[in-house]
């Protein structure tokens, strides 16, 4: 489960100065254009690596982060298959981290180094993921809704042009569509249930509307855009235009529920162009810069696991074996 | 590590004591060695590369490959080998695969008898 990437000033700056062999970086983005992917191995310029690389490890850093929030209810959950479900869902996101650090280190950065800039702060993760599951109602919510937000940018960019990133997310959607399901079953049970069980959905949907909004990054009239992220297939979609699509896709499903979004404003225009009020971005930066409800318990919990595991991780350990990068 | 005590909704994470973490990084210098992953869908099929895992030896590394390969659909066997003991062609010289299809010797279609005979029959009356 991720959102997107956003790039700051800096790197857009450095994204449109760039210094490569004319010939190589022209061959390069001809095998782009010609829908060919790059695999490792390949030349690429230093910016295509640097990007993919901060992207690809900051979407397996939010599997594996993203998983705590809903693990939180797997000794909760209301009944054995639901239960069972949960334990599948989560077991599915680590898998998916798995994937993603093993494509991210074709780049050339270790795992443990990728674990170590997660636990220092220098690498981020989806901001979505500060936010707590306070009821069963928010597993129900994440598993429908920011699944499915998860699942509209993971679809976009399996179509990008680095090969291992690739085949990771098409793996990844054909898992994720079994999240999408059950939490739509589940969301669905608690929206044709009992009152108290209507209310909870309807209090979890109140919680989750603004982060699922945040979810996609800034609006493009506020945020850096960079031409050659979109011209290498790095980024292959701006951040309104996923978020009008997942509007378009979700917003109706819940509706349909008689469930409401707590804003007045939401509305599709004639133009197939979703409005909805201010999400308050101040707080979208408050919360990714450790400001969230959940930032400092997350990485905690993930030093603890490096910290109380190592020892099993050093018994395990031949240093007669030397690491080799994968190969795809 | 951690000044003020987190008060979490999950009950577990306020019983692992956070405060009691001294350090809470990684030792990067501890690497697993990496290992290519080869599904066997079924019986008669080939095997085909699906990915990597981390692991110590070759019984955790199946251990890993059926959990991260094995949990959906059908599979017959799982291989995995050290990525290290794999031998690749560097992708930067691919196109000395160009020319290949070019070699129409090798292609069956490229074997057209009918006419010759048919020409032949006629010359002689056969």
């Amino acid at each position: 489960m991720y959102g997107n990437t956003h790039i700051t000033e800096e790197e857009a700056k450095r994204l449109n100065t760039i210094d490569e062999d004319p010939e190589k970086l022209q061959a390069f983005e001809e095998r782009i254009a010609n829908g060919e992917k790059i695999e490792p191995g390949d030349w690429m310029p230093k910016e295509y690596r640097r990007q993919l690389l901060r992207m690809i490890e900051q979407h397996a850093h939010s599997e594996i982060v993203g998983a705590l929030p809903e693990g939180t209810w797997i000794t909760r959950a209301p009944n054995f298959r639901r239960k069972l479900a949960l334990i599948a869902k989560v077991q599915d996101e680590i898998g998916h981290g798995q994937l993603l650090y093993s494509a991210a280190e074709t780049l050339g950065k270790t795992r443990e180094q990728m674990l170590e800039d997660l636990l220092n702060g220098k690498s981020k993760y989806s901001n979505v993921f500060n936010y707590p599951a306070v009821t069963w109602a928010d597993v129900a919510v994440i598993g429908f809704l920011v699944d499915g937000a998860a699942i509209v940018n993971q679809v976009i960019n399996s179509k990008g042009s680095y090969g291992p990133y690739c085949r990771a997310l098409e793996r990844i959607c054909y898992e994720e569509s079994f999240h999408l399901k059950q939490g739509h079953d589940n969301v669905v049970y608690l929206a044709t249930g009992t009152a108290k069980q209507r209310s909870m959905l309807q209090e979890a949907i109140n919680r989750w509307y603004r982060p699922l909004l945040h979810f996609f990054g800034p609006p493009d009239r506020t945020s850096q855009h960079s031409e050659k992220l979109m011209k290498w297939k790095v980024k292959l979609a701006s951040n309104d235009d996923m978020r009008n699509q997942f509007l378009d896709q979700y917003v109706p499903k819940i509706w349909e529920l008689g469930i409401t979004f707590p804003d007045p404003n939401l509305k599709k225009n004639n133009d197939g162009i979703w409005e909805f009020s201010d999400p308050d971005w101040d707080e979208f930066k408050r919360v990714i810069n450790g400001g969230g409800p959940c930032n400092k318990e997350r990485l905690e919990v993930r030093k603890y696991a490096e910290e109380a595991g190592r020892w099993v991780r050093n018994a395990l350990m031949n240093p007669s074996e030397k690491y080799t990068i994968p190969l795809a | 590590m951690s000044n003020n005590q987190i008060n979490s909704l999950d009950p577990r994470v306020n019983r692992l004591d956070l405060s009691r973490l001294k350090e809470g990084k990684v030792h990067t210098n501890t690497h697993l060695i990496t290992w290519e992953v080869f599904h066997l869908e079924k019986r008669g099929k080939q095997a085909v590369h699906v990915g990597v895992v981390h692991a110590p030896n070759p019984e955790m590394a199946l251990l890993m490959a059926k959990e991260t390969f094995g949990r959906r659909g059908k599979t017959a066997n799982l291989w995995v080998a050290k990525t290290s003991n794999v031998y690749t062609f560097n992708m930067q010289d691919e196109d000395m695969f160009e020319t290949t299809p070019e070699k129409t010797f090798r292609d069956p279609a490229a074997y057209r008898v009918r006419d010759r005979i048919e020409a032949y029959r006629e010359k002689h009356n056969l």
